[in-house]
């Protein structure tokens, strides 16, 4: 399956990636010869086999609703670029104030 | 006959309305959907939080099994069927308060399909289906400020169950009826507080118009976020009547995301890209089929309270209520209890059904209180009723002991009694007043015997002044009936 160019813009802005023309060019010959190496599966007959999305046969595992703290409040903040207060501060999302 | 008619015209409207629904509750776990960090609220930001919840790499969900509880519980109350297998899958978008750039969902293999949820209209009951129940996990939050946006995660993770009706409420007050229901019922289960303010019950409506109800559907747009019961009626109203606005202008409408503006009563576009809704949706791989066993179901299903449409229908047929008082008084799961703890054998369930409805509620509404604020516990207004079922006290004499009750916590035999107002029952008091009536308006006396019946009401109306209100009725009219004659 051969992507193009168009498809490469589309995931991409998908994605908030700033692609230009060599970018999209170099990644689409890529993203194409990705696929195309994942399609030798087709290869394999798997009539009579029912499509799964896991390699295990398993059953999901359930947890009980027992409340328990992993790391602290100090500890996951350590790892943002910027905080304010107990915020985490990013590059504004929208125009305008407010709450989402 | 005309005002009736006009009445009618203004609700008839020129098109038909086509809604579907979908709610989103968030559930009272303890903890997160897919981790084991706390789901309380009011909390300082980002207190709740674990390697799960903020995104963090290499950290794995693992399925909360109260959550799985919660959606099977809400599904066979509604008459789902519950999918043996079913399948959680990511839907995939960029937000800042998503911080795993993905939300994990149910897409095309849901926990529950197929139910319906029976809603009350003018007295008759609609089936409104339900196309499915999932499960996904709740965003966190941000705020949009100067310097950036501020991003809080303890309410990223938190379990949410999705519940999307078919396309087939027709107006505004049906929507109304529908959430109503819906909230009531979750609460029933216990499932979620249902607090709309709050943000645990979240409704957004997919509102489209067409000429008749025989024509195919017209284009929708999704009103989203709207809180409040009210607003959305507003908002659905508003919605339809311009999108067949625009239509009769020969306009197209544009399916789109629309939000609420409650000040100004209008409806706006959200402007957002197309390609927003490119969800790109796939089973996460790191987390199995989700497989329910009928043993699951059935221990799950043994905790089923009973639901408020069965509580209405016991109230009419165990209580003999109308319709109407049913469904007031069922409407809330506190005043039904509360209801059922007054009523008792030697009052009439009807004659409870109106202190509740007219006088109880009503007083609570002139206060604008709740339930929760009620000072008249159920064992006071029964001892009331109960006095007055006895004829120790008069209906009118009751009303006031009634409005006592809202200022002291004292039983009502002890209101009655600071008051002096039992009712008289003794004939011979009864009698002493009714002569001296007599006694005093000779003119109405000589009146009444010479034909002019009407007047009766009259003797009867200063019987009760004289005694204040607290001649027994029924003697009084015995023995004026008895005394004018002679």
């Amino acid at each position: 399956m051969a992507i193009d160019e168009k498809t490469v813009r589309h995931v991409a802005s998908l994605a908030r990636l700033d692609l230009h023309g060599v970018d999209v060019t170099k990644l689409t010959g890529q993203m194409s010869a990705i696929l195309e190496h994942v399609e030798q599966l087709k290869e394999v007959d798997v009539t009579g086999i029912p499509a799964t999305a896991h390699a295990q046969n398993r059953r999901l595992r359930l947890r009980e609703d027992e409340p328990m703290q992993v790391i602290t409040r100090e500890e996951a903040l350590a790892g943002a670029p910027k905080r304010q207060g107990n915020f985490i501060v990013v590059p504004r999302t929208v125009e305008g104030g407010g709450s989402s | 006959m005309a005002q009736a008619a006009q009445a009618q015209d203004a609700t008839q409207k020129a098109y038909d309305t086509v809604i579907g629904l979908e709610v989103h509750v968030q559930l009272m776990t303890k903890t997160k959907a897919f981790s084991a960090c706390a789901t309380s609220f009011g909390a300082e930001e980002n207190e709740f939080i674990c390697p799960v919840s903020f995104g963090l790499p290499g950290s794995l969900p693992v399925l909360n099994k109260r959550v799985v509880e919660m959606a099977i519980l809400l599904g066979k109350a509604t008459g789902c069927t519950i999918n043996h297998e079913s399948v959680l899958a990511r839907k995939n978008y960029f937000y800042p308060d998503l911080p795993k750039g993905y939300q994990i969902s149910q897409y095309d293999k849901p926990i529950c399909e197929h139910g319906t949820l029976p809603i009350l209209l003018d007295g008759e009951v609609k089936n409104i289906g339900i196309t499915r129940i999932h499960i996904e996990e709740d965003a966190g939050k941000s705020m949009h400020g100067g310097g950036g946006s501020l991003i809080d995660f303890n309410r990223a993770g938190t379990p949410l169950l999705e519940i999307v009706s078919e396309p087939v409420i027709r107006s505004a007050d049906e929507a109304t009826a529908y959430l109503k229901v819906m909230r009531q019922l979750v609460r029933t289960l216990g499932v979620s507080d249902g607090n709309m303010e709050e943000g645990s019950f979240r409704c957004d409506a997919n509102v489209s118009v067409r000429p008749t109800q025989n024509d195919p559907f017209g284009t929708r747009t999704e009103l989203k976020n709207i809180n409040s019961f009210r607003f959305i009626s507003r908002a659905i109203e508003y919605e339809a009547d311009r999108q067949w606005d625009a239509l009769q202008h020969g306009e197209k409408i544009v399916q789109e995301t629309r939000l609420y503006d409650a000040e100004k009563g209008r409806t706006y576009s959200m402007r957002s890209k197309e390609e927003a809704h490119d969800y790109r949706y796939f089973p996460d791989p790191d987390l199995l089929p989700l497989v329910i066993d009928d043993a699951m179901i059935k221990d799950v299903t043994a905790d089923m309270p009973e639901l408020p449409w069965q509580r209405r229908e016991r109230f009419e047929s165990a209580f003999g209520l109308s319709t109407y008082d049913a469904e007031v008084l069922t409407a809330d799961d506190t005043l039904a209890a509360y209801y059922e703890a007054v009523v008792t054998d030697g009052i009439d369930a009807k004659t409870v059904a109106n202190w509740v409805t007219s006088e109880l509620l009503g007083a609570l509404n002139q206060r604008g209180w709740d339930m929760s604020q009620n000072p008249i516990g159920a064992d006071r207004l029964q001892g009331l009723l109960k006095l007055l079922a006895a004829d120790k006290i008069t209906g009118k004499i009751a009303k006031e002991v009634f409005a006592k009750m809202f200022e002291t916590d004292d039983a009502p035999d002890k209101i009655v009694a600071s008051m002096g107002v039992e009712q008289i029952n003794d004939e011979g008091a009864v009698e002493a007043i009714v002569a001296q009536v007599i006694a005093e308006n000779p003119g109405q006396v000589e009146q009444f015997k010479g034909g002019k019946d009407k007047l009766f009401g009259f003797f009867v109306g200063q019987v009760m002044k004289v005694s204040r209100g607290q001649a027994n009725p029924q003697l009084t009219q015995e023995i004026l009936r008895r005394k004018l004659a002679e």
